[in-house]
């Protein structure tokens, strides 16, 4: 006996198809990437979730520009494939406050040094210094020294103050 | 690098004039406003009133200022609108700084421009907003004032302002906020109004925040490439790395094959008779694709091959041998000679002789080049990141054939020009690119494409002689430069390609009595354009390294000897960009205040080395004093000073940060850069192979000391470079007895022990 032919949904409600891909937490939101697992967390943050703030500077992992933390640790974003971040918490500039929206003290020290001149490489800058921080909340100039992500407009100086700002504001000083 | 200004005060005027209650920023409803959530939409609200092309007051006493030259870092986008907020007395609580697009009208056919200058090069951003910019804070004021005199019945100059505030004789406040309605009505007298005096200023020379620092640090700011447009397209070009080379072959199929990529199209020829200001664009092959990953891929799988062409063979490698010949031979221009230098130095007690040699260098913005296009039959839209948005819009005039009406460039924030972005030659690519496809593009430049691909600030060498007599008194003086000009293919013609290269008032002209400076043209297919300061850092390296050796062989301190050569105190003539004058007094001034800083003439600690050099930058005065040692070829820069007089200062703080960064790009620069030519093409590929200074490299601090100042301000971009280098040079001379001659300075360094 043939099959009836098909009817319409009433409902309106159609099966979803299921998916597979990469999970992974971005600045505490769960996200399925659907696409080439391949693809580099920068142009993923960047062309998918239009995350913005992160920044292309090199692609080779040499300026630091697209620096991000997966699980707490500093990773250039450009050479990182979205399948090396499964099942990780990425931070992202945009997720260095906390949900309530306050400050994270890089980023206050970041503002009441006025480190920024063109701004492009500071989200990378600011994600290095938070990295530090958390490891040696006291750190010496050569532990400043070990940052090695480029700017070219010469803020290093007030990227030292502002770490130094920072530190003392994560003490609970106010410098 | 000098922005034209065709913008009178007359012409100003009338514009404010017309402007009073026009709408004139952001408000025109745009095609991609709902794609891409225009803030400065959302920031201005629904009423308001315009009381001229730069400021906006809301009924709430929120006052609105654009800011018309982009900001790449330099620091307009604060700077400009405190100017006008001054001349206002607005509340700077209660401003807020919107970019203004390019402004420009039809006027039958012809552009007519809105705003006046709005270009970043030549550091003129700042000496353009205070000849007209501050009239345009003094009108608003004057309007304001107005209003509240109609109000008030009282005769306006009983009238006081005051951060936001008209104030009456018996203490009555009215508002900014509700004055703004009657006074955007009123119309400006022709003469124009007066401006404030120096002492009543209360923003300009107060130290302020960046007014976008926040967003950069939030992740929240918006550069070119951030944004996303509808259904565009991700471009990315494949350039022959062949100075004027061709397609030789291309097999598209493995990149057509790739998920995501949409087309793949040589790069369309541009029009005929167009010309671009710094020679054709590289040939090339574009990748079209959904996003910049497949671009990516794509852009990989292509199978494609270039023909070089007659810079197939051309080589940096011989191009100081080329340099040397050219040197004993005839000048192409003989720039300045005052009195006989050849008697004079033959003559002379002491003869000195040195060469120095300066590399193509490259920009490396951290931001590469980018841009958005949407052209439409009737209309091209841009967000542009560029230095110069007029020749932007005359790349797309070319291009497309639209009128002057419909054509929108919207300059956002760069990510650093450096005198990279004065050359559109990306927008022109974008731009053919959006027409050929019919649909937005964003064109994304990677690292590779920005090293190979750049216009590079000229190679040269610098031959100089000098005759000192018994007193150790320079009496004769030579620099010969053989350089490859910054303004070949720029339709200059050809006995005026040394006026980028030597500035025939710098000093010491018209401090030594006989003196010679010629150029000597050197041939080379690289393109060339403005780096940051352009011929100044070569000639600032040349001419204080020099000065720095003849002290040493003539046993005289090398800080006395600029001293003495400098003089008394006098104007001379300047006819270059940053004249009419140079005034030896400013230039010994910071000199000494540098020596003093660093304390030159007490000893230096063991193993260390001091060393000095000053500079004459497009109307500002800059010395650098360093403290430095090197061990097992490694260098330490112990101390750094700049010592800087750039007129009145409108932003310390800004200031501060311009003279410092230069002074650190300055030294990263002459350290670390060069680019150089093999077979035909740029070696560099990326960072690795051009290697930006990392913050352990460089000082810790800058001591910057800025001089007070009652002269009309000379904008601090580019003043901060020029005297670095040399400075360091002879630092480095006096912790070592190694003299370093050569950019860049690291391989030198490398070798003493």
């Amino acid at each position: 006996m043939p099959l009836p032919p098909p009817t319409p949904s009433v409902s309106g409600i159609v099966p979803e198809p299921r998916r597979t891909g990469v999970e992974l937490t971005v600045n505490g939101e769960r996200y399925m990437h659907t696409g080439d697992p391949d693809m580099p967390l920068l142009w993923w943050l960047r062309d998918v979730l239009r995350l913005t703030g992160t920044k292309y500077g090199c692609g080779v992992g040499a300026c630091g520009a697209c620096t991000v933390l997966v699980d707490g640790k500093p990773a250039r974003a450009c050479l990182t494939p979205v399948l090396a971040a499964r099942g990780r918490n990425v931070t992202t500039v945009e997720g260095l406050a906390d949900p309530l929206g306050r400050l994270h003290p890089v980023q206050r020290a970041w503002i009441d040094e006025d480190v920024p001149q063109c701004g492009y490489c500071q989200a990378g800058q600011l994600l290095a210094a938070a990295e530090l921080l958390a490891r040696r909340p006291q750190p010496s100039d050569a532990d400043i020294d070990a940052i090695p992500n480029l700017c070219r407009c010469g803020t290093y100086p007030r990227i030292r103050r502002a770490i130094r700002r920072a530190a003392a504001i994560a003490r609970g000083e106010t410098p | 690098m000098n922005a034209g200004n065709g913008f009178t005060r007359r012409g100003f005027l009338r514009v404010l004039a017309a402007a009073g209650g026009a709408l004139v920023v952001g408000v025109p409803a745009r095609a991609w406003a709902q794609q891409d959530g225009r803030e400065d939409l959302a920031i201005l609200g629904d009423s308001w009133t315009a009381l001229n092309a730069f400021v906006r007051v809301e009924p709430n006493g929120r006052v609105i200022i654009g800011a018309r030259t982009p900001d790449m870092g330099q620091g307009t986008r604060t700077s400009l609108p405190r100017i006008i907020a001054d001349e206002m007395d607005a509340d700077w609580t209660q401003v807020k700084v919107i970019a203004l697009p390019l402004g420009v009208e039809d006027d039958q056919g012809a552009p007519r421009w809105l705003y006046g200058p709005q270009s970043a090069g030549g550091s003129t951003s700042i000496p353009n907003a205070w000849r007209d910019l501050r009239q345009a804070g003094a009108a608003a004021r004057w309007l304001l004032v107005q209003a509240a005199a109609a109000r008030t019945g009282l005769p306006p100059d009983q009238l006081r302002t005051e951060a936001g505030w008209v104030l009456t004789p018996d203490a009555r406040r009215l508002g900014y906020g509700e004055l703004a309605a009657d006074a955007g009505k009123l119309s400006l007298p022709d003469a124009g109004v007066a401006l404030k005096s120096a002492q009543a200023y209360r923003l300009i020379g107060k130290a302020a925040q960046g007014v976008d620092a926040p967003a950069i640090v939030t992740g929240q700011q918006k550069f070119g490439y951030d944004h996303y447009w509808g259904d565009g397209l991700i471009a990315m070009i494949v350039r022959c790395p062949y100075f004027d080379g061709e397609l030789d072959h291309l097999d598209a199929s493995a990149a057509l094959a790739i998920e995501g990529v949409e087309k793949v199209l040589p790069l369309p020829a541009m029009p005929a008779g167009t010309l671009l200001g710094r020679g054709p664009l590289a040939a090339g092959v574009a990748v079209l694709a959904k996003d910049t990953w497949s671009a990516l891929k794509g852009r990989a799988a292509l199978d494609v091959r270039w023909k070089p062409r007659h810079g197939g063979a051309a080589s940096t490698s011989t191009l100081e041998s080329d340099a040397g010949r050219a040197l004993r031979g005839a000048p192409t221009t003989l720039v300045r000679r005052n009195g006989d230098f050849a008697h004079a130095f033959r003559t002379a007690a002491r003869r000195i002789q040195a060469q120095y040699v300066v590399p193509f260098v490259a920009h490396a913005t951290m931001e590469p080049q980018n841009c958005l296009v949407r052209v439409d039959p009737d209309h091209a839209y841009l967000m542009a990141a560029t230095q110069t948005p007029r020749s932007a819009f005359d790349v797309v005039r070319q291009i497309t054939g639209l009128g002057p009406g419909q054509i929108s460039i919207e300059m956002p924030r760069i990510g650093g020009g450096f005198g990279r972005r004065l050359d559109n030659d990306y927008v022109a690519e974008a731009v053919l690119l959006a027409k050929a496809a019919g649909k937005p593009i964003k064109l994304q430049w990677t690292r590779e494409d920005d090293l190979g691909h750049d216009v590079y600030r000229p190679f040269g060498v610098h031959a100089l002689a000098a005759g000192v007599d018994r007193k150790g008194r320079i009496v004769a003086w030579r620099q010969h430069l053989a350089s490859t000009s910054k303004l070949w293919r720029r339709g200059v013609p050809t006995d005026r390609l040394w006026t980028s290269e030597l500035y025939p008032d710098d000093p010491p002209a018209g401090m030594v009595a006989n003196l010679e400076l010629a150029w000597f043209a050197l041939d080379f297919p690289l393109p060339r354009g403005n780096w940051r300061a352009p011929g100044h850092t070569a000639n600032a390296f040349a001419v204080q390294s020099f000065l720095d050796e003849i002290a040493h062989a003539t046993h005289q301190d090398p800080f006395k000897l600029r001293l003495a050569l400098l003089g008394t105190p006098r104007l001379l003539p300047y006819a270059s960009h940053g004249g009419p004058t140079l005034d030896t007094g400013r230039l010994a001034n910071v000199l000494q205040l540098a020596a003093q800083r660093i304390g030159w003439g007490s000893r230096a600690p063991a193993g260390h080395g001091r060393g000095l050099a000053c500079h004459f930058t497009f109307g500002g005065y800059v010395a650098h004093a360093f403290e430095v040692s090197v061990s097992d070829g490694k260098l330490a820069i112990h101390r750094a000073v700049a010592a800087a007089d750039v007129g009145r200062v409108i932003d310390p703080n800004g200031v501060d940060a311009q003279i410092g960064g230069g002074t650190l790009d300055a030294l990263s620069t002459a350290l670390n850069l060069a680019i150089t030519v093999h077979d035909g093409a740029v070696v560099q590929q990326n960072f690795p192979d051009y290697p930006l200074a990392r913050m352990a490299e460089m000082p810790r601090e800058v001591e910057v000391i800025q001089v007070p100042s009652q002269a009309d301000p000379a904008g601090a971009g580019e003043m901060g470079v020029p005297s670095a280098a040399p400075a360091l040079a002879n630092a480095i001379f006096a912790a070592t007895g190694v003299r370093l001659r050569r950019m860049p300075f690291k391989p030198g360094i490398a070798r003493i022990g």
